[in-house]
């Protein structure tokens, strides 16, 4: 009895120290960046603002964005800190994010290229710059015979078979980010062509937003699309691979905001400047972090590593005019059609695109115009997006996917699509394989 | 009626303690997938599920996924255990240890390693590619799953089945023998039918095991399976989502079918052999090609079963790691990182799994003694509703809390319920309540009942001779009821993924996940692996040796006696 009653003891005092936790003053970020990053802010900020503790909360953007929203006002977290800009047009539209207008490093430039650092709004700030690009292994590379890719289309080839990695938008907020600067730089239908194609081309749709950096850094996949950070961050780490800046790429801010209805709103706002100071900026330049920084290099004291992207240089070069809204317009059925037709087809996707590529190698040469037209009618079932383009911008069509889901209609029409596209593709990719195998003969 | 008092409030404390945070949560995603909008019944949820090409497709390879994992796993367990059994040879405390190797390391962390081993650009497939140029698609895919949990959950059916070999009647066989069967025919015909009731039991646990298991598939990118869609759904779409509970209902479904079906195989036969006391089976020495072949066999399984251990050791030392068939060179600044970043991850380790093993040997005691010793009403329910608890997703348990205690406050404050690390721990002790309850029964069996009537006779009260008799001589068996259910809490990933709001909350479980999420992480997570797995085999070693201790402390009585 002893025993029991010193376990009683222990846990009345357990429940003790959850209450009085609370009491202390918290600051809880809800955030889609790794570990390295958020555990060097944590030390940083604590050090500097004792008696505030830093809770991190560790979710992808968009259940990051459900966790927010099932939350009741004065529950819920205080910052919100993630890459993808959409998230934040879309939170702001659900009206969960509060003012910080006031919270804005005054030397932080106003434009990054011809995109807004900060929220013209006011809702949210830029905090660090984040571009998209490819990232390669390049023992990987050596090993199979691959050239460096320097632009999205290099990862097309036949060459690249079952050697690129992916992953989804839906679980990942940058992978959105590429798909949109992809679909915008090269209009709706061409973007998907490029995509389905790089999808074709990959061995694996991963799971883990970080699936493919990760993949890319053990030599799982030989290259991938994927947030500059990550590629920088493994680089700068010591894994042998390089990150390219494609001509197609978007330099957006990667973007901090308070969140309505919080629990602290005013420690919450202390981390948000702190994260926009000198010492906050610096901190992105860590190896094990390798972020670019809003703030310009000349403001900042600490050493710009040799070689480290110049983001302005970048944007410069850059030929898309990334826009938010259309982004934010489209976000669900960007995502619920990517994962209906490649994530959750991947294996036909893949098959039809090895057919494909084995009857160009056997048509190279002598090809009848029988056989040609069968090969393209293949690559137009495989690469053509099951949404056409005068569909994706029919208002009507659009507001089914940002109704309620609670309710059942609702639910009920946007579920009617997603099977509707996941066997439409399904079959398509299977019409492609025998039509690819058929020219082949 | 004083003295039935008392076992009667334990009964109903323990009853109100399952209740709420067993049957309700339950209840709840079963009346959440079966009603609309509206609360009124309806089964448009789940024809919406069976419309759903994606859905079938996710339910046909979770079956598929825990058919065939279950059957490697009885590939590699059936001829260890008949080895054990059946011949005398040094090989069989190797696989002993082979037995509890694997689940001391949990699933998803095996997993991660194997893929630097077998894996597409893994050790083996390199090595094989520069030598013979070919490479095996291991890890691809369901296979990768398959792999991964048969190697990972082959000791359940050893376990079992060596023990049922074991109580085999050796005049069976001495019969069989004399009637001319030999060899194969004995084992197809005699030996393995006698010891089916342990092989099924093994197998339908390794079947509801992988079934629930959630790690491997997310960490392989296995998404077309149920429990990542359930869990995609809640974490995605929200906890309104009906999908989510709809796929919830169909696991408890199947883990409950594939339980009543491997009692359902046994039923209406006698698997009892008439005397006991009788020899076992007859051990034979191997011949040198036979003693070749066990060896080999033994060996070529424990460097697979090792093989997730060694990738989890070599990541955590490793500097750089990439498309090499070992790491570039070896560091500790892992370790330092993980004691620097998350000692807190280790302490709520302990915090979380030490006070559910606590609540589990309680109830477990509680419920022992009711069934064993008291005659309260309805007391078998007890039993039935803690050891259900088995059939329950860890996963499943964690929607039933988030939808139960949805926007309840702790009392006095304004913190959300779900927001403490209270229910993450309850679900531990819920989950792994069969398990010490087991422990209890055994130890509380192995009193004999007489030392209580002394005592009573003696005059202590019932709550004396509990506390100084009986609690005292089953403290052995108790003790190793705490650590099982300990470690396995420990290692138990899919309730805390759902339930974790705070990283400064995660138990080592969740850490590993969370560092396994970048490049730069992986080495800390694997480190905070390799601790994991330290602090399990200590705890495993701890109660395996408090159980033998015990077992021979009782046969010392029982000679004295």
């Amino acid at each position: 009895m002893h025993l029991a009653s010193r376990f009683c003891a222990v846990l009345i005092a357990a429940l003790a120290t959850i209450t009085f936790n609370a009491s202390a003053q918290t600051v809880t970020v809800i955030t889609s960046f790794p570990k390295e990053l958020t555990a060097a802010y944590k030390i940083a900020f604590e050090k500097t603002h004792p008696g505030i503790t830093l809770e991190i909360l560790n979710k992808n953007t968009v259940a990051g964005m459900a966790y927010l929203r099932e939350l009741p006002v004065g529950q819920r977290p205080e910052v919100f800190w993630v890459s993808a800009p959409d998230a934040f047009e879309v939170l702001a539209r659900e009206k969960l994010l509060a003012s910080v207008v006031d919270l804005k490093n005054p030397q932080v430039p106003e434009k990054i290229g011809s995109f807004p650092i900060n929220d013209p709004q006011g809702l949210y700030l830029g905090q660090a710059l984040a571009g998209y690009g490819i990232m390669f292994n390049t023992r990987y590379l050596k090993a199979n015979k691959l050239s460096a890719p320097s632009e999205w289309q290099d990862l097309l080839a036949p060459a690249w078979f079952n050697h690129v990695g992916i992953t989804a938008p839906s679980r990942s907020g940058t992978m959105h980010l590429t798909v949109e600067t992809i679909l915008q730089s090269n209009g709706w239908n061409a973007g998907w062509n490029t995509l389905l194609r790089m999808s074709g081309n990959s061995a694996a749709v991963t799971e883990r937003s970080f699936g493919v950096p990760d993949g890319v850094s053990n030599g799982q996949f030989g290259a991938g699309p994927v947030i500059d950070f990550f590629g920088l961050s493994a680089k700068y780490s010591g894994f042998p691979v390089e990150f390219v800046y494609p001509a197609e790429t978007a330099i957006v801010p990667a973007n901090i905001a308070l969140v309505a209805g919080a629990k602290n709103p005013e420690a919450g706002k202390k981390f948000i400047t702190f994260t926009l100071s000198q010492a906050g900026q610096e901190i992105l330049l860590q190896p094990k972090v390798s972020r670019l920084p809003v703030l310009p290099y000349r403001e900042l004291t600490s050493k710009v590593p040799a070689n480290y992207p110049d983001p302005n240089a970048i944007a410069a070069r850059s030929t898309v005019k990334f826009d938010t809204e259309l982004s934010a317009a489209r976000y669900e059925v960007v995502l619920k059609l990517f994962d209906q037709t490649i994530t959750f087809r991947l294996k036909e996707l893949q098959a039809a695109t090895k057919a494909i590529f084995e009857a160009e190698r056997k048509l190279k040469g002598a090809t009848t115009g029988s056989q040609e037209e069968l090969l393209a009618q293949a690559r137009t079932l495989a690469y053509t997006p099951l949404v056409d383009d005068k569909q994706i911008s029919d208002v009507a069509f659009l507001k089914i996917f940002s109704g309620n889901k609670k309710d059942p209609e609702v639910s009920k029409a946007i579920s009617q699509f997603e099977s509707d596209w996941n066997a439409r593709s399904k079959e398509r990719y299977e019409r492609a394989l025998d039509l690819a195998k058929k020219a082949a003969q | 009626m004083q003295r039935l008092g008392g076992p009667a409030l334990a009964a109903l404390a323990i009853l109100g303690f399952l209740g709420l945070f067993l049957l309700v949560p339950i209840a709840m995603v079963f009346f959440t997938a079966f009603s609309d909008a509206q609360g009124h019944a309806t089964l448009g949820h789940f024809a919406v599920f069976f419309q759903q090409p994606l859905m079938l497709e996710s339910f046909y390879n979770s079956l598929y996924v825990a058919l065939s994992s279950s059957l490697a796993a009885a590939l590699i367990a059936v001829p260890l255990a008949y080895l054990t059994v059946r011949f005398q040879f040094r090989g069989a405390l190797l696989i002993q240890t082979l037995g509890v190797l694997p689940l001391i390391m949990p699933p998803f962390v095996g997993a991660v390693a194997l893929q630097l081993i077998f894996g597409r650009s893994g050790s083996v497939n390199l090595l094989l590619d520069d030598w013979f140029g070919v490479t095996i698609p291991l890890m691809e895919g369901l296979n990768g799953v398959i792999f991964v949990e048969a190697l990972h959950y082959f000791p359940f059916i050893l376990m079992n089945l060596t023990i049922s070999l074991r109580n085999i009647d050796g005049a069976m066989e001495e019969a069989a023998l004399n009637l001319g069967a030999r060899g194969w025919r004995l084992f197809s015909r005699i030996i393995f039918p006698l010891a089916l009731p342990g092989f099924v039991a093994g197998v339908a646990l390794v079947f509801v095991k992988v079934f629930d298991d959630l790690g491997t598939p997310l960490v392989l990118g296995a998404t077309n399976m149920l429990a990542p869609q359930a869990y995609l759904r809640m974490t995605q779409v929200g906890t309104d989502d009906p999908m989510g509970y709809v796929i919830s209902v169909m696991m408890i479904v199947f883990s409950i079918f594939a339980m009543w079906l491997s009692a359902r195989v046994l039923k209406g036969r006698d698997y009892s052999t008439l005397q006991k006391g009788g020899s076992a089976l007859q051990q034979r020495a191997l011949s040198k090609g036979e003693s070749i072949l066990a060896y080999g066999w033994i060996g070529l399984i424990m460097l697979l079963v090792l093989s997730p251990h060694i990738g989890v050791l070599l990541l955590s030392f490793a500097s750089i790691w990439s498309f090499a068939p070992l790491p570039d060179g070896y560091t500790f600044a892992h370790y330092a990182t993980v004691f620097e970043q998350s000692p807190g991850m280790i302490s709520n380790t302990l915090l979380y799994c030490g006070l559910a093993a606590g609540i589990d040997v309680v109830l477990g005691t509680g419920i022992a003694y009711l069934i064993l010793r008291t005659k309260v009403v309805g007391r078998q329910w007890l039993d039935w509703m803690a050891s259900a608890a088995l059939a329950i997703p860890g996963l499943v348990l964690a929607i039933g809390y988030l939808r139960t205690f949805r926007g309840v406050l702790v009392p006095g404050t304004d913190i959300l319920f779900t927001a403490t690390w209270f229910l993450i721990m309850i679900a531990y002790a819920i989950r792994r309540l069969p398990y010490a309850l087991r422990s209890c029964m055994a130890a509380l069996q192995q009193v004999h009942q007489s030392l209580e009537e002394a005592a009573e006779s003696m005059g202590a009260t019932r709550l004396r001779t509990i506390r100084r008799v009986v609690i005292p001589l089953m403290a052995g068996g108790m003790l190793a009821g705490f650590v099982t259910s300990f470690i396995t809490a420990a290692v138990e990933l899919s309730a805390t993924m759902m339930l974790v709001t705070k990283e400064s909350q995660a138990p080592m479980s969740y850490g590993i996940y969370l560092y396994m999420q970048s490049t730069s992480g992986r080495g800390p997570g694997a480190a905070l692996g390799v601790l994991a797995i330290l602090a399990v085999a200590l705890g495993t070693f701890a109660s395996h040796w408090l159980v033998s201790r015990h077992q021979r402390l009782t046969q010392l009585h029982r000679r004295e006696a």
